[in-house]
């Protein structure tokens, strides 16, 4: 069995760590190129959202690489995700791929069948050693976050360009390397040590803009033009809503014992959003109001071209904006989103932004 | 004078009017439909969404505020998470009141309900009754006024199987007799199909070419639940399941010719759904199928010329 899986920025790495640890041969689907978007729009529905194709491009060319079973997430709707792997079955099958797709579809109320897939990507392994497999990848997953958090309020002040993603890299290659919860812990520690380490300017002022959106296209720099990066580039100190640690404690542990997470989230939506509307549209809203409340200077909100519940969520978005006075930028994105285009844009909301600062402060020192 | 209640003329009108209409009737207020759709209500739609939204949701806003402009007392536009157990509506319902509150500005009282039987069995019911007070808090009102409406609503209901189209059944026009000589199933959620605005009459116009047109509404529940059992895995979308489930059970049944596929450009559950029907009837080599996506820019004439072609080659497969 020569097993595969979609690529989701960090998530990947931490599957790949676990995979291999459970002992199995693990054929990673090469790095997203233009290649990889190229061969699953060739073969995806024209309409699909945007991280299906790139799934696509991920299983084609992990395929031709030799895997022969693929490992992919599921879902119980309304969002299109949960849907994802039957089609993709289907069209790899059509395509004249055999292979054998394992779907780990979330437990609804109870984790037997989870378990059981698990067990079966286990091969026979006893479950203590699944389990302490499960808890290091829980931990890698948590600690990646962590230095991931530290990267985006680093990046702004580093004074050589690329420095903190160095140091990042560096540590989240230890990181996944560990064997042991203590190991991931003190590789951890050594990474934030690090990041803080490398030289900045501490007194460089920066925007604060809030990202938020779907959670693929957030996570997936290949899916959104590196947006993180271009940003911290152009000194943006950036926070990220979401982050798979939170997410993988809400859906798969607390819906399971039946506590839902991120109420702070849901209660700040709840003047305009009182309901939950699939994929991530609630905390969209929600997150847009914190970020309003907490005095930042803007929004970018990221979204898959014709993604329903983020669309419901854009039209709210405009009057959160108007009450919290917090600008708002969707930038809905697929494979015919240009580099160029999405760099101007940034560019003319940065301009727009630094103004309203500057302004503001003219007007609090006058007034 | 009672209170009049508008309803837009599109989106689940075409499936759940007649029971809304009892329901409201029977509580004694006044049911005021918006227009048929024009290109002045579409377009007041399109400029109030965001552009990113499906036809049908643009064109719901657009009926939104005809009705607005109608000046009604209120406007029911019900937030229906789900109809039946595990199975969702697409998540345009799920947020539409918000769509409608932050989209369209002046809209009069909007009557909030949710319907989620999957998981708030009891909430709806109570939800309803609350509703159900603000027109009529006397007891008992509330339940005959649902009784009236199931009735209404299974009437309708059975019409439809009958071999009639929502809009057939909802205008009281009879249908024409079945003469056609190929028979071809026209399969996409009910309002695209039956806003003959933005489907451009796409029934009538296959009828006119003398075409026998079967659409999923004319099956019985049973024949479409045992169609999408062919699925591996269950489709978590009623209006999905439905059309899935209406394509594998005519395919197997073997009586129609050929299929044309209805899509609203941007449609998050048809681009994945309508990609495996398509998939399935090619491997079975059994019938074509034809996929027309609809936006608000279709040309009527590109659309036309497609369908003639594609009865033009369904003929000449039978004759061979």
């Amino acid at each position: 069995m020569k097993v595969t899986y979609p690529h989701m920025g960090s998530l990947s790495l931490a599957v790949h760590s676990l995979l291999t640890g459970l002992g199995l041969d693990v054929v990673p689907p090469p790095p997203i190129t233009r290649r990889t978007i190229n061969l699953g729009v060739l073969h995806s529905p024209e309409f699909a959202c945007f991280p299906l194709k790139v799934n696509m491009g991920n299983f084609i060319e992990a395929l031709e690489a030799g895997a022969d079973t693929i490992v992919m997430a599921g879902g119980s709707g309304p969002c299109r995700f949960g849907y994802y792997a039957q089609v993709q079955r289907e069209i790899l099958r059509d395509l004249g791929y055999e292979f054998k797709m394992i779907v780990l579809e979330p437990p609804q109320g109870h984790l037997s069948e989870l378990a059981d897939k698990l067990k079966e990507l286990g091969g026979g392994r006893p479950w203590p050693e699944i389990v302490r497999l499960l808890q290091v990848t829980w931990r890698q997953i948590k600690a990646l976050d962590t230095l991931h958090v530290r990267l985006l309020l680093a990046r702004p002040r580093e004074l050589e360009k690329g420095s903190c993603a160095r140091a990042y890299r560096q540590a989240s290659e230890l990181v996944l390397a560990a064997k042991t919860p203590g190991e991931v812990d003190s590789f951890l520690r050594q990474g934030m040590e690090a990041l803080s380490a490398v030289p900045g300017d501490h007194n460089r002022e920066t925007l604060r803009i809030g990202l938020i959106g779907e959670i693929y296209m957030l996570l997936e720099p290949a899916a959104n033009l590196d947006m993180e990066k271009v940003l911290g580039e152009m000194g943006v100190e950036v926070e990220r809503s979401i982050y798979i640690s939170h997410w993988i404690k809400e859906h798969l542990v607390l819906s399971t014992l039946r506590l839902g997470g991120s109420k702070k989230i849901r209660k700040a939506a709840a003047p305009y959003l009182n309901h939950f509307i699939g994929g991530h549209g609630w905390e969209s809203v929600g997150e847009t109001v914190l970020y309003g409340r907490r005095g930042f200077d803007g929004i970018i909100h990221v979204l898959p071209f014709t993604c329903t519940p983020e669309i419901v969520a854009q039209s709210i978005l405009p009057t959160v904006s108007r009450d919290y006075g917090i600008p708002v930028l969707s930038f809905s994105l697929d494979e015919q989103s240009g580099e160029a285009g999405v760099i101007t844009r940034l560019e003319a909301f940065l301009d727009l932004l630094w103004q309203r600062k500057l302004k503001r402060r003219e007007t609090s020192s006058t007034g | 004078m009672s209170i009049t209640v508008g309803i837009p003329r599109a989106l689940l009108y075409y499936y759940y009017y007649p029971g809304w209409e009892a329901f409201f009737r029977t509580l004694g207020a006044e049911v005021v439909l918006s227009g048929e759709t024009t290109k002045a209500i579409l377009d007041a739609g399109v400029r109030a969404s965001v552009d990113e939204a499906c036809l049908p949701v643009k064109l719901y806003l657009g009926h939104l505020a005809d009705l607005r402009d109608k000046q009604v007392d209120c406007v029911f536009v019900p937030r229906i998470v789900s109809v039946e157990r595990k199975r969702y509506l697409c998540p345009k319902f799920l947020g539409m009141p918000e769509m409608a509150r932050f989209s369209i500005p002046g809209l009069p009282e909007m009557l909030p309900v949710e319907i989620n039987i999957h998981q708030r069995y009891r909430q709806t019911r109570q939800g309803i009754a609350k509703l159900a007070a603000r027109f009529d808090s006397r007891s008992g009102a509330f339940k005959r006024a649902l009784r009236e409406a199931k009735a209404a609503q299974e009437k309708y209901e059975l019409g439809l199987r009958r071999g009639q189209t929502p809009a057939e059944v909802l205008s009281g026009k009879a249908p024409r007799p079945a003469a056609g000589n190929i028979r071809v199933a026209v399969l996409g959620h009910a309002y695209n199909l039956n806003d003959r605005f933005i489907s451009m009459n796409l029934v009538t116009r296959l009828r006119e070419m003398g075409a026998d047109v079967v659409t999923t509404e004319m099956l019985s529940p049973q024949d479409i639940r045992r169609g999408a059992a062919c699925l591996q895995k269950e489709v978590f979308w009623t209006f999905g399941k439905k059309l899935a489930g209406a394509a594998f059970h005519l395919l197997e049944e073997g009586k129609i010719h050929g299929v044309v596929l209805v899509a609203a450009f941007g449609c998050g559950p048809d681009s994945l759904i309508c990609e495996l029907v398509e998939r399935v009837y090619r491997r079975s080599k059994k019938a074509p199928v034809l996929l027309v996506t609809l936006d608000e820019h279709t040309g009527e004439a590109g659309v036309v010329t497609r369908l003639e072609a594609f009865v033009d080659m369904l003929r000449w497969g039978q004759a061979v």
